[in-house]
């Protein structure tokens, strides 16, 4: 395994209106692989991403992305948050959603251009949803919709890819076309940190897992390290998955 | 003070106290706006009773007035779903466009009457005693203290009969429903209640001013206590004290005693606000910079007890990894040292029995989210807060 | 006086044109920065500005003795920031709810307003009367330098949005994005507000406080029906609301005894009402219709499976049936039929039908897909 460090957690602590939701965490993410956070509802996942990309502020520690603060690396990340986070009624297209992804490269005031559009183009060639690129993104279906959220995340060109349960309300195409994609960002030496559910398919989408409820209760590889001890103590009961080797 | 005054602030109280009772479920149900959209779009439906009854004060009036109010709710409820627009943008939209029917119809047909302008928007309390009922030759009282008063019994009587229902369809929706309360019939008994009461406030306060009768306590009286009879309670009281209070300041001022009414009830909540011993600003400051401390206490601790290695127990630590300011992490440090939570030995920070024990129990709780737990566990165990 | 004699009058009167350049332009200003109020859900912050705005004027009036309108709008200005940021800071520090803290800022804020213009009013100076025109408006008040003042305005306001179109754009849609890309969304959001504010204050003098969030809400609500697209959502608010100015000044300049305030937003509120009726993609009277005819299209599926069960049965497709079978089928109709036959998928020969070949491969396929879902 690549020993180079994408991304550096130490001493992580977050707090909602004081109660702390993420404690103590420290974490080494190895560069160029597809990492999976799982753990229970209210387990700080979220958090945890929203956290390393400075969303919002922790009451401890500090976050490095390649050995530079996050400001400093912000070229290098990108982001697909959760589906429900924006109002899909919003008047614009997809093509638009997508092109959102070039504003960071651009800074203040600069317009996207031909060069943008084309690349934004691209990556909705990507995704499989070109010919919805006029579409308002209300009349996308749920699936559709989390494509062109992957799409603007593409569009950004970034080493590391930070998704927030990608595969939420999804259809069964749309999940394998994206665990695709997300393979091949892997195979091209990219990092992708993914929020998770179910933990069925761990073994076979990821090779990486990170077991999270509140404290880091592990990290490692999947092969070594996704097994029932620390699922149970992730999730606190009894828990048994049978893992397809 | 001649019995005009008294009749005045007597009114002006017991449209205070009106307002408040269906202004606290408003507030708690989160629908604070709706009372702003049937105060003003209740303007047509007066002006066309007007010109059917041609009485201000008869009951049909207040009836017909009252019936626009609760149309106002439907149309809102209907346009929301459509979905065309979002909630908040329904009631911008319906208010305004009835209210202008009203100010229009006001301008075209009634401007010799009545009924004029800034009767709308102010009320004319202090007129309210002028216009008296007579029973053959005996003097009753004036119009307007039936008519409110009548209101206030209604209300009451609702309050008292369906206190039960209405708290739980306030509180649990889904609770009121499984047990046969229909929400949708308190939401409706509600708006009824809400509509006819600010008919019968509009005659005195007007219509804008019955909007912060309504809020104003209710707001003040949440920041001070989260028990529904308490705060329907302080709520009545202060109405009537922004009432009577508002009505001297009136008269002192010489100008309107609705808008000095108003202006009390906004200074009471101003008061409560920066005051209220729970849930006003300078306690939420103060709590706020205790509990980051506190929380930046447990943060460390659990570090501690984290981590064995001597580099990640280093004092220095505190500023370098954890990434704290040196004022914040000498804080920090303090509170534990007085709590006996650590030890300090060559810079070196070790977790006392105490320390442990603290927080092995802090980690469960916020594993089994039981936050609230933490609270009552500061209390056992800290000598000192943050 | 018809409209033609009506375009005349407002070219070759003064004051006419005045008014009607002050309220067009106070339209496109107010739908244009509408827009971005709507889409952020915040309807009912510009009634609660506007309401605050009123002691602001009062105070100005009083502390100064001056009626020059750009002095009581810059009071106006501050008291509604204040009502704002109020607004936000009991939203943040307590437990209150928005539409709590927006009722309470708007009416306690108005009230105050009131005492201080009906002291004004008892004062021995005789300086004093038409404060009140703020309450509900009076564009017969508007001079040329107001309505210079609304175009500088709307011109500000009109080159920082092409400048930071695109970080507007970001920030409604998806702040927490935008804040990763690295944007500074305090900033983006205090331009904004700050100018929905100023928009606000500018409009009092035409439509009055009480009124003027129609204003900001009407245009853009209407505009939002037409298109799919945020710029021309905006483009068409600023043209609604420019056209609601017009009309509205037209029609109250005409007859007797009408303000203009109200008769802006009554045609504004028009505008709202034909789009949610009429607009092709949303609007309720197409909606309706395409409810019917899916109802139909379904019905017809309907019928084509029933007849599709009972001809698989059979090896020669085209095998003719009685008609009257299809009558214990519930969905049938001898309209649909027709259809039916109209389309080619059936044909029918006395009282029997039989299936064509198209017909029996589109109810294959359809069944395969219904088979599917369930």
């Amino acid at each position: 395994m690549n020993e180079k460090i994408a991304v550096k957690v130490d001493d992580l602590t977050v707090a909602y209106n004081y109660k702390p939701v993420l404690w103590d965490i420290d974490l080494k993410i190895p560069e160029g692989v597809l990492m999976a956070i799982v753990g229970p509802n209210g387990a700080g996942k979220s958090t945890l991403i929203k956290a390393i990309l400075g969303i919002l502020k922790p009451i401890a520690g500090s976050v490095t992305i390649f050995d530079k603060p996050y400001k400093k690396q912000r070229k290098h990340v990108a982001y697909v948050p959760q589906k429900g986070s924006v109002d899909w009624d919003f008047p614009t297209t997809a093509l638009d959603v997508v092109m959102m992804g070039t504003y960071g490269s651009l800074g203040w005031i600069k317009r996207p251009g031909a060069k943008q559009k084309k690349t934004a183009l691209e990556a909705l060639e990507k995704v499989g949803m070109l010919s919805f690129k006029n579409r308002q993104i209300s009349q996308l279906s749920g699936g559709q919709q989390q494509r062109v959220f992957l799409a603007r995340a593409l569009v950004q060109d970034a080493s590391i890819y930070f998704m927030d349960e990608p595969f939420q309300g999804v259809d069964a195409t749309t999940e394998v076309a994206i665990i695709n994609i997300l393979k091949g960002l892997r195979k091209a030496g990219k990092t992708v940190i993914v929020v998770h559910h179910d933990l069925q398919t761990v073994p076979e989408y990821f090779d990486w897992v990170t077991f999270l409820n509140v404290k880091k209760i592990a990290t490692g590889p999947v092969k070594d390290i996704y097994n029932d001890d620390n699922l149970t103590k992730t999730y606190g009961i009894n828990y048994k998955v049978s893992i397809q080797k | 003070m001649i019995s005009a005054q008294l009749e005045i602030q007597l009114i002006a109280s017991l449209t205070a106290v009106a307002c408040a009772i269906p202004g606290t479920f408003l507030v708690l149900r989160k629908m604070a706006m709706i009372s702003d959209a049937i105060s003003h779009s209740i303007l047509p439906g007066l002006v066309v009773g007007f010109f059917i009854t041609q009485d201000l004060n008869s009951p049909w009036l207040i009836l017909f007035a009252a019936i626009t109010g609760v149309l106002t709710v439907v149309l809102v409820e209907k346009i929301q779903q459509t979905k065309l627009v979002k909630e908040d943008t329904a009631i911008g939209l319906v208010f305004p466009a009835l209210f202008s029917i009203g100010v229009i119809l006001i301008a075209q047909y009634a401007n010799d009457v009545h009924l004029d302008i800034d009767a709308v928007l102010l009320g004319e309390l202090a007129f309210t005693p002028f216009d008296r009922v007579f029973y053959g030759d005996v003097d009753l009282g004036p119009k307007s203290l039936w008519v409110i008063g009548s209101i206030l019994l209604v209300t009451l009587i609702m309050l008292f009969a369906f206190f039960k229902e209405l708290k739980i369809s306030t509180f649990d929706a889904g609770l009121a429903t499984s047990l046969g309360f229909s929400p949708l019939i308190i939401h409706y008994g509600l708006m009824s209640v809400a509509s006819v009461t600010t008919v019968g406030a509009f005659d005195a306060v007007g219509a804008i001013l019955v909007v912060a009768l309504m809020i104003a306590p209710a707001a003040s009286a949440y920041l001070l206590t989260t028990n529904l009879k308490k705060m329907l309670a302080l709520a009545c009281f202060f109405g009537v004290f922004s009432a009577i209070a508002g009505y001297w300041m009136a008269h002192a001022l010489d100008a309107s005693i609705a808008g000095s009414m108003t202006t009390m009830l906004g200074l009471v909540f101003l008061l409560v606000y920066l005051f209220a011993p729970a849930k006003g600003l300078f306690a939420v400051v103060y709590r706020e910079k205790q509990q980051r401390t506190e929380v930046s206490l447990i943060t460390f601790l659990l570090h501690l007890q984290n981590h064995s290695e001597p580099e990640e127990r280093h004092v220095k630590h505190l500023n370098e990894h954890i990434n704290w300011e040196k004022v914040r992490s000498k804080t920090v440090l303090n509170l534990a040292q007085k709590n006996n939570m650590i030890t300090i030995e060559n810079d070196l920070v070790f977790l006392t029995e105490k320390g442990e024990e603290f927080t092995a129990k802090a980690i469960e709780y916020i594993l089994t989210n039981e936050e609230g737990l933490i609270e009552d566990m500061k209390d056992d165990f800290f000598l000192f807060r943050g | 006086m018809g409209i033609t004699e009506y375009i005349q009058l407002v070219f070759s009167d003064y004051t006419l044109r005045t008014i009607t350049l002050g309220t067009a332009v106070l339209g496109a200003v107010t739908g244009m920065l509408g827009s971005f109020a709507v889409l952020r859900k915040q309807s009912l912050l510009g009634d609660a500005i506007s309401h605050a705005a009123l002691p602001g004027i009062a105070l100005a009036f009083l502390f100064t003795g001056s009626k020059d309108t750009n002095i009581l709008l810059i009071g106006a200005l501050i008291s509604g920031l204040i009502g704002t940021f109020w607004i936000r800071g009991i939203t943040s520090k307590t437990h209150l709810k928005s539409d709590t803290a927006l009722g309470l800022i708007l009416s306690v804020f108005f009230g105050f307003g009131m005492l201080l213009l009906t002291f004004i009013q008892k004062q021995p100076n005789a300086n004093q009367a038409g404060l009140d025109k703020y309450l509900f408006g009076q564009a017969a008040t508007l001079v040329e330098s107001d309505v210079w003042l609304m175009t500088i305005v709307t011109g500000i306001c009109l080159i920082v949005l092409l400048l930071f179109w695109k970080e507007f754009k970001i920030l409604l849609f998806d702040k927490d994005y935008a804040q990763t890309l690295g944007f500074n969304t305090k900033i983006i959001d205090v331009l904004i507000t700050s100018f929905i504010v100023l928009a606000i204050v500018l409009g009092l003098q035409t439509v009055g406080v009480v009124l003027m969030s129609a204003m900001l809400l009407a245009p853009a609500a209407a505009a939002r029906q037409w298109t799919n697209s945020l710029g021309m959502m905006v483009v068409l608010a600023a043209i609604l609301g420019a056209f609601a100015g017009i009309i509205g000044t037209g029609i109250s300049a005409t007859q007797n005894n009408l303000s203009t305030g109200p008769v802006i937003v009554l045609v504004a509120s028009v505008f709202v009402l034909f789009s949610f009726i009429f607009s092709p993609k949303r609007g309720l009277l197409f909606k309706q219709i395409r409810l019917i005819q899916n109802r139909n299209d379904l019905e017809l599926q309907k019928t084509l499976t029933f007849m599709y069960h009972i001809v698989e049965d059979h090896d020669d497709i085209s095998h003719p049936h009685a008609i009257r079978i299809l009558n214990n089928f519930r969905g049938y109709s001898k309209k649909g039929l027709r259809k039916l036959i109209d389309k080619n998928y059936v044909v029918v020969k006395g009282e029997m039908w039989s299936m064509t070949p198209k017909g029996f491969e589109v109810a294959k396929n359809l069944y395969n897909q219904n088979g599917k879902d369930d």
